[in-house]
């Protein structure tokens, strides 16, 4: 679904390299963690995905389409293929939850008869049911990132891209949103997710991709995030994590 | 985009950014209005110099039955043999007259009509009325006395006049009018140009998250610029409607009021535009309006906006 061969990229002709030689592959249906402390090029690898950057070197191909010779106009027909969740919520301020999700479907012209139904079907996804009328600045940090990723699936695309959607969120919250990724994981989707929580990471046991410094160090499937750090948000996270998985099953 | 959607957006856009769009509007009339204003002097300078004014230097009248009043007239209308008389004098004046229009009475009265047309002195007028003259196209303009002295007072000869001279200074007034009110227009649209710039970017800043969600799902480039097209488009079109209001409103209370309702002698002496030349040019505004804001917008979409 996503593959990355020898992809480097400086922002700076001759500066240091935010990627630097990175080769990976993601597969249909997986569920990624790529990890790494800030700057180590996780936003980068994202960025580069939706093609909102060009690597300096190396050849990319996302969804059958090979990003480096993509012309600008077919740039796109690509977005549409990605659903993209942000740590900060990027709502619409002056539009409810409802209008929020359902902004992309009116942007991308879908009838209106889908919209009535892809929407609400979108809110219960999230768990947000009852909540359509709600303006951004009435709800909880974890209910925004909620409807950002309503707002990111509702087109239902086969990749959806997450990038540091708990970073804002204390422990407990991040676990519902990293449970609601899953949810949505389970539908069919790709998901990649960067984060540096290492809590969330030790406890979903996904296949981890650790960069440091723009290199690909660790590639491990049920991987956990480096071990010898251990910070008491993290282990907070953890256990809210395990109680709600238990929930989920 | 639905139309309901896209005209929300629009309204959206609008109501954050009043001001900008309010000055978009006011900039973009006034520098039509002078545009219009310009186009109009120049108008006026066509509609008075006629059909010969360009043609010819010098005018031979002959009498109707009607100019009495005039003393070379006493007789009447002139005979043909004044006409023949005064057409060998002019052959015989070669080279300084170059060519010799004639112009019968009745052909004096359909341009008459023409171009009086809409003027209330015309139903007095009968083509017998009209003098029949003789139009003489001068080697040498400036030695049109000449021409006058020879012919003046000469029986059947009503008037000998040179037009020109009578008018070169309403002209030469109405070119200053017409160049001024242009270079202020040129000055007027740079001015919006640059407003629009300005206006479009700042709507873009207040709707940088719209864009950037709309980049994000995949929206065409056609889609993201629509909104602030159709915004900068709506603005411009309204300011060229209240120019076009305006003009109507300075031609009709000052032009016709002043010159035709009061019975100034101006205006049967020369003939004046009136609203019908208005409407004339509104379609010409409207669409430089258009033009400006469409070039002027996507321009700096496309500069600015990155999709």
């Amino acid at each position: 679904m996503i593959r990355l061969e020898h992809v480097t990229k400086r922002y700076a002709a001759g500066g240091s390299a935010a990627l630097d030689d990175v080769s990976c592959e993601i597969d249909r249906g997986e569920f990624v963690f790529v990890v790494g402390s800030s700057g180590s090029g996780k936003s980068t690898m994202m960025r580069l995905v939706t093609r909102e950057i060009t690597p300096t070197a190396g050849s990319i191909l996302v969804a059958g389409r090979d990003l480096v010779p993509m012309t600008e106009r077919k740039v796109p027909l690509l977005r549409r293929e990605i659903g993209v969740v942000f740590q900060d919520f990027r709502l619409l301020e002056g539009k409810t939850v409802y209008q929020n999700v359902a902004f992309v479907l009116r942007v991308l012209g879908e009838k209106r008869h889908r919209i009535k139904q892809l929407v609400p079907e979108t809110l219960e996804l999230v768990g947000l049911d009852g909540m359509a009328g709600r303006l951004p600045h009435e709800l909880s940090g974890g209910e925004q990132q909620r409807v950002a990723i309503a707002r990111a699936v509702v087109k239902k695309p086969p990749i959806l891209l997450a990038d540091e959607p708990t970073g804002n969120l204390d422990p407990e919250t991040s676990a519902e949103i990293v449970t609601v990724l899953d949810r949505i994981h389970k539908t069919g989707t790709t998901v990649v997710m960067a984060t540096h929580d290492q809590g969330i990471v030790d406890v979903f046991k996904k296949r981890v991709l650790e960069l440091r410094s723009g290199e690909l160090v660790r590639d491990e499937a049920e991987g956990t995030y480096a071990a010898d750090e251990t910070r008491e948000r993290e282990r907070a996270a953890q256990r809210a994590a395990e109680a709600l998985l238990r929930d989920e099953d | 985009m639905r139309l309901t959607f896209l005209l929300g957006e629009v309204g959206n856009g609008i109501r954050r950014n009043a001001s900008m769009i309010i000055s978009v509007v006011l900039v973009s009339m006034v520098s039509l209005f002078f545009l219009g204003a310009g186009l109009l002097a120049q108008r006026e300078v066509s509609t008075a110099k006629g059909f010969w004014y360009d043609k010819v230097q010098v005018s031979i009248f002959f009498c109707t039955s009607q100019s009495t009043d005039v003393q070379s007239c006493a007789d009447g209308a002139a005979t043909q043999a004044q006409q023949d008389q005064v057409k060998s004098q002019l052959d015989s004046m070669k080279p300084l007259v170059e060519h010799v229009y004639y112009e019968t009475s009745q052909q004096a009265y359909d341009r008459f009509k023409s171009q009086f047309r809409g003027s209330p002195y015309l139903s007095d007028v009968s083509p017998a009325a009209m003098p029949s003259s003789y139009r003489v196209k001068l080697s040498d303009p400036s030695k049109y006395n000449e021409v006058v002295a020879s012919f003046e007072g000469q029986q059947g000869v009503e008037a000998v006049s040179d037009q020109s001279n009578v008018l070169s200074t309403f002209f030469k007034l109405l070119h200053v009018i017409s160049v001024g009110a242009v270079a202020l227009a040129v000055v007027m649209v740079i001015c919006a140009i640059l407003l629009i710039t300005t206006t479009i970017r700042q709507v873009a800043y207040t709707r940088r998250r719209q864009v950037s969600i709309m980049r994000l799902v995949g929206a065409s480039a056609t889609v993201i610029y629509l909104p602030f097209v159709i915004e900068i488009l709506l603005a411009t079109v309204v300011g060229a409607a209240l120019a076009v209001g305006l003009l109507w409103a300075l031609v009709h209370y000052g032009v016709e009021g002043l010159f035709h309702s009061s019975g100034s002698s101006t205006g049967d002496l020369v003939s004046m535009i009136g609203t019908a030349d208005v409407w004339d040019f509104a379609p010409w505004l409207f669409a430089g309006a258009v033009v400006i804001a469409l070039a002027t917008a996507w321009i700096t979409l496309r500069r600015y906006l990155r999709v």
